[in-house]
C-alpha cells in the first residue's frame, strides 16, 4: 500500500486540566509521515510539540480533559484500540520514542545493556542472549562499542547515554522512532556525530524520524519535512526544501531569520512578543499579536490552505490555495 | 605551559582584567579526607581583556570555560597563577577591596530562572545588591532598580517592580538577571551561557540588548558559550578553549573565516546552517571525546582525536602559543 | 514573601483549612477571654483549692450530662439567711433569733450532701443554736443544738447521730420519705425548711447561717474531688497548651533550621560537628530526660519548655533541613548573591530559609500540637506543673482518683476532648497548606 502514509494524524486534540483552568495544548493538528522520511516538528518551548510526541505515543498525563482526533498506523484508526491493544500492537513495535532528557532517566544500578534490552524482553519475550545479540548489533549502528553493553550509566558520556536511548528505541525494529529534543543538551560535535548516526539508520534501516526540537539548524541535518507549531497548533507543513530556501507563514519567516548563522554576516533578528496563553487563547490567528503582515481577516481563525501539492499553511495571507 | 598571551591591541591604559598561568583545580576526594586526585578545570590559562571589548570563551561542556569565569568572579580560588583586575591582583585584596571588585564585575547566569531568588520580588531583587554594597537610602535604591530596568528595556518599570520571578517569561527574567548585574555599575560582565536556556526566537534579543549595553557604557564583557554561531554578532574577540586551555584566539571574523587549530575546524565544521542540503551528506566529527580532566593526555590535549597528529611531537610536548597569521594565536604544533 | 501571601489566599478553596482555622480561632479566642476574665494571679489561687471551694459539691458531674442523659438530678442550693425573713425577740443581755431557711427541691435525685456555715459574731460567749428540718409533707426533725465558734460548719452529711436514727446517710434519709421496706428511697419533692433557732448572749451578737444543699451536678465542666470547678483548668488550659505548644514548636523550628542552614553553608566540620551532635541526640530518649529533670530539678512548666526546646535543637529536623538546603546551597541565585557579595549571614537567613519556609509552614502547624501532647503526657505522668491548671494535670488528678473505676467519665473526656480538638485544629489546617504549598499533592 504505498498510497497510505506510515503515520496519518487528523485532528488531533488533546487538553488537559491545570490549577488554573484547561490548557489547550494540541487544538486541531494534522499531518502524515511516510516510510523512510524525516520529518521535523520545530516550535519554541511551550507550543506543545512535547505534548505532540506523547500523544502519539499516547502517553497521557493523568489529568487529560479532552483527547480526540484520528491516529491511522498504515490508514488503521488506531484512536479505537484499547491500552492493551494499543500497546501491544502499536507501541514500541510500529512507533517507539526517545523521550526529552531520556538519557538522565536511565535507571543508574541497572546495566546499560539490559535497559537497552528491556523492550525486546517485554514485547518479543526473548531470552537474555537473544536480547544481549540483537542490542550488541543496534549498539554498532548508533555508534557505540559493544563493550558499553556492561557499563552502567553514569560510566558513560552524554552523547553515549544518549546514543544508548536511541539505540533502545531501535531494538525492535520499529517502523518510525519519535524523539523528543535528542540532541539540545549535547555538544556540536557530539549533536553532529548523532546527526550523522540518524542518518546512517536511515539509510540502512529505512525508518522514518520524527524529530521535535527547536533547534532549527541541527533539524537541517536531517529533515525532509517539517511542521511548524504555534500556540498548539500546525501553522506550516512543507518540505524541507521550500520551508527553508522559501518559509510561507509570516511566523516560519520571522523564526528562520532569528536564527544565527556561522557563515553569514546579516545579524539575526528577534520577534517581538509572546506566545499566548494556551490556558485562553485569541480568538483568531493566534499568531496575530505578533504578525507584522496582519490583517483584518487575522481576527478569525485561519483555515488551513495547500499551496502546491506538499505544502499547507494555517494563514489567511495564502488564502488563495486550495482549502484543505 | 604556553607563553602568556602576547596582547594584540593594548591600549594606553592597558588590560582591564588578565588571567597569567591560571589554574583552578578540584581535589578529589574519597571517604571525605584521601585525596585520590584533581579535575584540572582550569589548567594554565592566560589572557588580556581591554577595557571596552566584548570576547567570547568558547567551548564544549567540560572545557573548563564555566570555571573559568567562576575564577575570574572570585567564586572559586585558583590552585595557581593569578587574575589581575585593574593592575591589581584579586589574591592581594583584603575584604573590602574584594567586596569593590565584585562590586565591579557584574555576573549573568544560565539559567534565568535559577538566578533569581523565587521568593524575593523584581524591586527586592535588585536592591539587593544596594543593600549589600550600602546603599542605605531607599529612595536612592529605588532610583536606581528603575534605572536598571529601563536600561533592559523593562519598561515602564512599575510592571515589573512589583512581580515575581515566576509571573514573568524566560526573557523577561534574563532582562531582570542583566538588570541585577548591571546595578552596581560594573566595569566589566560576565554572561555565563546567557542564553542557551531560552527560546531561539528570545536568544536574539538578549544578545543585542548585552551587546548594546556594552557598547553604550564602554563594559568589558566576557561571553561564554558553547555556540559559535552566535559570537560573531555579539564579541570581537573569540577565546576557544578545550580541555582546560585556549588553543586557540583571534578576532571573531579572523577565526571563523581562517580556524587554525584542528579542533576549531572541527567545530566549525559541525555547525550547520540551516539548509535542507545539510541531509544530503554527512558531517565530519573527529572521533571520541574531549579526554577526562583528571588525566588529561600528555602533550597537545586534543592529539588522540586530531587527524594531523604529528608523531613524537603531539603526543609528547605541550603545544606552546605561535602566531600563525597576524593577531591569530594558536597552541598547535602545526604552526611551528 | 508574596507566595506566602497567595498560599494563604488559597486557603479559602481547602474545607479542611477553613475547619481548622475556625478551631484554632475559637481556641485562641477563649484563651484571650480567659486570661482577662481570670487574671494569671487568680487563676493559681483558685486552683490550689481549699475554702474557696466550700460551696461546690465534689465530683458533681457537667449539668449536660444530665440533660442528655435526661434525668433531673439536684443542682447545688445555697440558702443564706440574708434572705430569710428572719423573726427577732430581744431580752435582756441577749437576743433570741428564728431563721427559717426555706428551699424548693423537685429534683428525681438526692443531694450529694448537706452542710451549713453558722457565723455569729459574738465576742465573748458563744450563742446557742438548735436546728430543726421541716420536710414537705409535714415532718419535723430535731437536728440537735449545739454551741458554734464564730464560723462553724455543720456537716449535717456526717452526723452518725442523725445517720443512725434515719437509717440512712442524713443527706438522702431527710430528703426521703419514711422508709418502707427494703426498697431504695424516694424523693419527696416540695418545699423544705431547715429552722435555726439561736439565742445569743450578747445584745448586739448575730448569727448568720448558710445552707448548702451539694447537688450531682454542676457547671459546664463538673467539679474534681477537691470541689474545684474543672472549668477553671479546662479554660487555663488553652492558653498553657497554646502557649507550651506555639513557644515549643518556634523554639525548636527557628533554632533547628538557622543551625541546619549554617551547616549547610559552611559545610566542612561546621556540618559534621552539628551531623554527629544530632545523631547522639536523636538517640536519647527524650521522655526519660524529662522526667529526670521533673523529679531532680523542677517541675515548672517554663523550665519543662526550656528542656524540650534545648532538645529539639538537634533533632532530626536538622537533617530534614538540611537534605532540603543541600540542593538550594548550589542554586544558581546564591552564586549571584556570592558574586556581588553578599555575607554568609545575610546569604543564611535572606537567601536559603526563606527559600524552604512554604514547604516548613505546614511542618511547623503540624508540630504545635505534638508539644500540646508533651506537655500533657509529662502532666499525666505526674511532671506538670506545680501551680498552673492544665489538661494535663486534670487527667493526672483524674488518674490518681480512680475517675474511670468510679464513673466520672467526665473527667477524663473533657481535658481528652480538649487535646484532641486542638490537635485535629493545627493538623487540619497542617495538611491543607501542605497541599497548597507542595503542588505535588495537590493533583493527587
Amino acid at each position: 500500500m504505498a498510497s497510505e502514509p506510515l503515520l496519518r494524524v487528523e485532528d488531533l486534540r488533546l487538553h488537559y486540566r491545570s490549577g488554573n483552568g484547561v490548557v489547550r495544548a494540541l487544538d486541531g493538528v494534522s499531518f502524515d509521515i511516510r516510510r523512510n522520511e524525516a520529518l521535523v516538528v520545530l516550535g519554541e518551548s511551550g507550543c506543545g510539540k512535547s505534548t505532540l510526541a506523547k500523544a502519539l505515543m499516547r502517553l497521557l498525563p493523568r489529568n487529560v480533559q479532552h483527547f480526540s482526533g484520528n491516529l491511522l498506523v498504515d490508514g488503521v484508526e488506531t484512536m479505537g484500540f484499547s491500552e492493551e491493544r494499543f500497546r501491544r500492537e502499536v507501541r514500541w513495535v510500529r512507533i517507539s520514542m526517545v523521550m526529552q532528557a531520556a538519557m538522565n532517566a536511565l535507571n543508574p544500578v541497572i546495566r546499560v545493556g539490559e535497559q537497552v534490552a528491556e523492550p525486546l524482553r517485554v514485547h518479543r519475550g526473548w531470552s537474555a542472549r537473544q536480547a544481549r545479540e540483537r542490542t550488541a548489533e543496534v549498539f554498532g549502528l548508533v555508534g557505540i562499542s559493544a563493550d558499553f553493553l556492561q557499563r552502567y550509566p553514569f560510566e558513560l558520556s552524554g552523547g553515549m547515554r544518549q546514543r544508548a536511548v536511541l539505540a533502545m528505541a531501535l531494538v525492535t525494529e520499529p517502523d518510525l522512532v519519535i524523539m523528543d529534543e535528542p540532541t539540545s543538551a549535547l555538544d556540536v560535535l557530539t549533536q553532529a556525530s548523532i546527526m550523522n548516526a540518524l542518518k546512517r539508520i536511515k539509510q540502512e534501516l529505512g525508518t522514518s524520524f520524527i524529530l521535535i526540537t527547536h533547534d532549527i539548524s541541527t533539524s537541517s541535518e536531517i529533515a525532509e519535512r517539517v511542521a511548524l507549531m504555534y500556540a498548539g497548533q500546525l501553522v506550516e507543513f512543507a518540505d524541507a526544501k521550500d520551508f527553508f530556501g522559501e518559509p510561507a507563514h509570516p511566523y516560519s519567516k520571522l523564526l528562520m531569520a532569528s536564527v544565527p548563522r556561522l557563515h553569514q554576516e546579516e545579524t539575526p533578528v528577534h520577534i517581538p512578543g509572546q506566545p499566548p496563553n494556551l490556558l485562553d487563547p485569541p480568538e483568531g490567528c493566534r499568531f496575530a499579536e505578533r504578525c507584522p503582515s496582519r490583517f483584518d481577516r487575522c481576527d478569525r481563525d485561519p483555515e488551513t490552505f495547500r499551496i502546491g501539492n506538499r505544502r499547507t499553511v494555517r494563514c489567511w495571507l495564502h488564502a488563495a490555495g486550495s482549502r484543505v | 605551559m604556553s607563553a602568556p598571551a602576547r596582547d594584540i591591541r593594548r591600549s594606553a591604559a592597558g588590560p582591564v582584567l588578565s588571567a597569567r598561568d591560571l589554574h583552578t583545580w578540584f581535589e578529589l576526594r574519597q571517604w571525605g579526607f584521601l585525596r585520590v586526585g584533581s579535575v584540572r578545570a582550569v589548567d594554565g590559562v592566560n589572557f588580556e581583556l581591554q577595557a571596552g571589548e566584548a570576547v567570547a570563551f568558547v567551548g564544549e561542556s567540560g572545557c573548563g570555560k564555566s570555571s573559568l569565569a567562576r575564577t575570574l568572579l572570585g567564586l572559586h580560588q585558583p590552585t595557581r597563577g593569578e587574575v589581575i583586575f585593574e593592575g591589581r591582583s584579586l589574591g592581594t585584596l583584603d575584604a573590602r577591596e574584594r567586596k569593590t571588585y565584585l562590586a565591579r564585575v557584574g555576573f549573568v547566569q544560565q539559567d534565568p530562572y535559577g538566578a533569581l531568588p523565587p521568593f524575593m520580588d523584581v524591586r527586592r531583587i535588585l536592591h539587593e545588591p544596594l543593600i549589600v554594597h550600602g546603599v542605605r537610602n531607599r529612595a536612592e535604591r529605588e532610583k536606581r532598580a528603575r534605572e536598571a530596568l529601563e536600561e533592559v528595556r523593562l519598561s515602564p518599570p512599575d510592571d515589573f517592580l512589583s512581580k515575581f520571578p515566576h509571573m514573568l517569561s524566560g526573557g523577561q527574567q534574563q532582562r531582570v538577571v542583566i538588570a541585577r548585574a548591571l546595578i552596581l555599575r560594573p566595569a566589566m560582565i560576565i554572561a555565563d551561557e546567557p542564553v542557551s536556556m531560552l527560546d531561539a526566537s528570545v536568544r536574539v534579543e538578549i544578545l543585542q540588548l548585552l551587546r548594546s549595553i556594552q557598547t553604550n557604557h564602554g563594559l568589558t564583557l566576557a561571553f561564554i558559550t558553547h555556540d559559535l554561531s552566535t559570537v560573531r554578532h555579539f564579541a570581537e574577540r573569540i577565546f576557544v578553549m578545550y580541555a582546560g586551555r585556549i588553543v586557540e584566539q583571534a578576532p571573531v571574523n579572523e577565526l571563523l573565516n581562517h580556524p587554525q587549530h584542528p579542533y576549531t575546524q572541527a567545530l566549525l565544521g559541525a555547525i550547520s546552517d540551516p539548509d535542507p542540503d545539510n541531509a544530503l551528506q554527512m558531517r565530519e566529527v573527529p572521533p571520541g571525546e574531549p579526554p577526562s580532566l583528571l588525566k588529561p593526555p600528555a602533550g597537545c590535549r586534543f592529539h588522540p582525536r586530531c587527524n594531523r597528529m604529528i608523531p613524537g611531537t603531539c603526543d609528547q610536548e605541550d603545544p606552546p602559543e605561535f602566531e600563525p597569521r597576524n593577531g591569530h594565536h594558536t597552541a598547535c604544533w602545526l604552526y611551528r | 514573601m508574596r507566595p506566602l501571601l497567595d498560599g494563604l489566599r488559597r486557603m479559602g478553596r481547602y474545607p479542611s483549612a477553613l475547619v481548622g482555622l475556625a478551631i484554632i480561632f475559637a481556641l485562641v479566642g477563649t484563651a484571650v477571654f480567659t486570661v482577662v476574665t481570670i487574671p494569671y494571679g487568680q487563676a493559681l489561687e483558685l486552683w490550689r483549692g481549699g475554702d474557696v471551694w466550700r460551696m461546690h459539691p465534689v465530683n458533681a458531674r457537667p449539668a449536660w450530662v444530665d440533660r442528655i442523659a435526661g434525668s433531673n438530678l439536684p443542682r447545688t442550693i445555697v440558702v443564706s439567711s440574708d434572705d430569710a425573713v428572719i423573726e427577732e425577740e430581744p431580752f435582756v443581755g441577749g437576743n433570741r433569733l428564728r431563721i427559717p431557711l426555706e428551699f424548693d427541691f423537685d429534683y428525681d435525685g438526692f443531694p450529694s450532701e448537706l452542710n451549713l456555715f453558722l457565723t455569729s459574731s459574738h465576742t465573748e460567749r458563744e450563742p446557742f443554736v438548735r436546728l430543726t428540718w421541716e420536710t414537705p409533707d409535714g415532718r419535723e426533725l430535731n437536728l440537735g443544738g449545739r454551741r458554734p465558734a464564730r464560723e462553724e460548719r455543720v456537716s449535717i452529711s456526717q452526723d452518725w447521730e442523725l445517720e443512725r436514727r434515719l437509717g440512712r446517710v442524713p443527706h438522702v434519709g431527710l430528703f426521703a420519705a419514711e422508709p418502707e421496706g427494703d426498697g431504695p428511697p424516694e424523693v419527696i419533692g416540695g418545699r423544705y425548711r431547715l429552722v435555726v433557732d439561736a439565742i445569743t448572749f450578747e445584745a448586739d451578737a448575730r448569727v448568720d447561717a448558710d445552707l448548702v444543699v451539694y447537688g450531682r451536678v454542676h457547671g459546664l465542666a463538673g467539679t474534681d474531688h477537691q470541689r474545684r470547678d474543672l472549668m477553671v483548668a479546662l479554660l487555663w488550659g488553652i492558653p498553657v497548651a497554646l502557649a507550651f505548644g506555639l513557644l515549643a514548636a518556634v523554639g525548636t523550628t527557628v533554632t533547628t533550621l538557622v543551625i541546619a542552614a549554617a551547616g549547610v553553608w559552611y559545610g566542612g566540620w561546621v556540618d559534621a560537628v552539628i551531623q554527629r551532635l544530632t545523631e547522639v541526640n536523636i538517640i536519647l530518649p527524650m521522655l526519660p530526660i524529662l522526667v529526670m529533670v521533673g523529679t531532680l530539678y523542677s517541675t515548672s512548666i517554663w523550665v519543662m519548655l526550656g528542656v524540650v526546646i534545648a532538645l529539639g535543637i538537634f533533632s532530626a529536623g536538622i537533617k530534614m533541613y538540611r537534605a532540603m538546603l543541600l540542593p538550594i546551597r548550589e542554586s544558581p541565585y546564591i552564586e549571584a548573591a556570592k558574586a556581588y557579595g553578599a555575607g554568609n549571614a545575610r546569604i543564611i537567613l535572606r537567601y536559603m530559609i526563606p527559600r524552604i519556609l512554604p514547604v516548613l509552614i505546614p511542618t511547623f502547624v503540624t508540630l504545635i500540637p505534638t508539644f500540646v501532647f508533651l506537655e500533657a503526657s509529662l502532666a499525666l505522668l505526674g511532671l506538670g506543673d506545680p501551680v498552673l491548671p492544665t489538661w494535663g494535670k486534670v487527667m493526672n488528678d483524674a488518674q490518681t482518683q480512680s475517675a474511670l473505676y468510679h464513673g466520672f467519665y467526665y473527667w477524663v473526656l473533657s481535658p481528652a476532648a480538649l487535646l484532641m480538638l486542638t490537635g485535629l485544629g493545627f493538623a487540619m489546617l497542617g495538611f491543607a497548606l501542605d497541599r497548597i504549598f507542595n503542588p505535588r499533592l495537590r493533583t493527587m
